[in-house]
């Protein structure tokens, strides 16, 4: 039963301990290009495909893919967020988009554009934890994020058919 | 939406999460570093920095004052126990001197579903907690030492967390400065 504000203050530090850790091996093999955010989103990966597990355990099978997506929206979302996902669009073809106007994780951090290059950070973790949750439940994707204004979000889902 | 909201207890949900997230940057760590102290002590260092943030969360929701002596103080570290971890450790095994006590976990959130491989056998699972002690009592001014005495994770009955305290630390002006 752990209070809310552990998990928001773990997840800075767990953004910090894969950034830091990323320079130190930059430096050892003198490599230089951008943030590579892939720990984290593995972490989240492994997170959300054991969470969803233990979620999704008394619950009847979902219908179909879009009743999967309609369940991450909803009680997934907010079991999690708090919230739920304040807009899902889909074009029926593979390709969900989730928004969220005030998601956790910014909502703390400025709401100007000044630590808007930053934001790849914060939401890294939320890609691995949606691709987790959908890979264990049968659904094969890429999942993107997209911030334009802090501190909405937007997740993109791509589900992979083939 | 079809399916009514909130259908998950969010207080467990979310416990769960901290467990499994924490269980996977361990598994992390122990990839990226090359031996267990290494990996132990960065967890740590983690907890520390956590603690340093929590003591302010802490201060700001129960309003506690100061701490009249060192027991006073492990009572509050025992009621932020409760409210950040939901287990209510018990405090024990005060030294003679009355500088160093434990505090002894029937159940530990952190640990459960957990169980740690032969070859990891060395590796403190729970450091993350003497860090936050160690952080928040910092912010505090009392310098505190913190390690894991006895661990369930090893076979212990009980998970044990010694604090012993160091010293009082004194606000210092920084050299050069009136």
């Amino acid at each position: 039963m752990c209070d809310q504000s552990v998990f928001e203050i773990f997840h800075s530090e767990l953004v910090n301990y894969v950034i830091q850790n990323n320079e130190t091996q930059l430096k050892n093999t003198s490599k230089t290009h951008g943030e590579d955010l892939s720990n984290l989103e593995y972490i989240g990966f492994s997170t959300g495909f054991r969470i969803i597990e233990r979620l999704t355990r008394e619950l009847p099978r979902f219908r179909d893919e879009l009743d999967t997506m309609k369940f991450i929206c909803t009680d997934f979302w907010s079991a999690i967020y708090m919230k739920q996902i304040d807009n899902l669009r889909t074009n029926h073809q593979g390709i969900y988009v989730l928004q969220d106007n005030c998601f956790r994780y910014l909502s703390k951090l400025s709401n100007t554009k000044q630590y808007l290059d930053l934001s790849p950070r914060y939401v890294t973790f939320t890609c691995g934890l949606l691709r987790g949750s959908l890979a264990n439940l049968g659904i094969r994707s890429i999942v993107t994020a997209e911030v334009q204004t802090m501190p909405s979000c937007k997740f993109h889902i791509q589900v992979q058919r083939n | 939406m079809s399916r009514a909201s909130n259908r998950f207890d969010t207080k467990k949900v979310n416990s769960e999460l901290v467990t499994l997230t924490y269980g996977a940057l361990v598994a992390q760590m122990v990839k990226d570093a090359e031996n267990t102290d290494d990996v132990s002590k960065q967890l740590e260092r983690l907890g520390y920095n956590m603690g340093v943030r929590l003591i302010e969360d802490f201060l700001a929701k129960t309003g506690t004052g100061r701490c009249m002596d060192l027991k006073d103080t492990a009572d509050k570290i025992q009621s932020a126990f409760k409210m950040y971890l939901g287990v209510q450790p018990n405090v024990a095994n005060w030294s003679p001197g009355g500088d160093e006590f434990s505090f002894i976990l029937d159940t530990n959130p952190l640990t459960d579903l957990v169980e740690l491989p032969d070859d990891l056998k060395n590796l403190k699972y729970c450091n993350i907690i003497c860090g936050v002690i160690r952080g928040a009592l910092e912010m505090v001014q009392l310098d505190v030492q913190s390690w894991i005495v006895q661990d369930q994770l090893k076979g212990d009955q009980n998970t044990e967390i010694r604090v012993k305290f160091i010293r009082r630390l004194e606000d210092a002006m920084p050299a050069g400065e009136d």
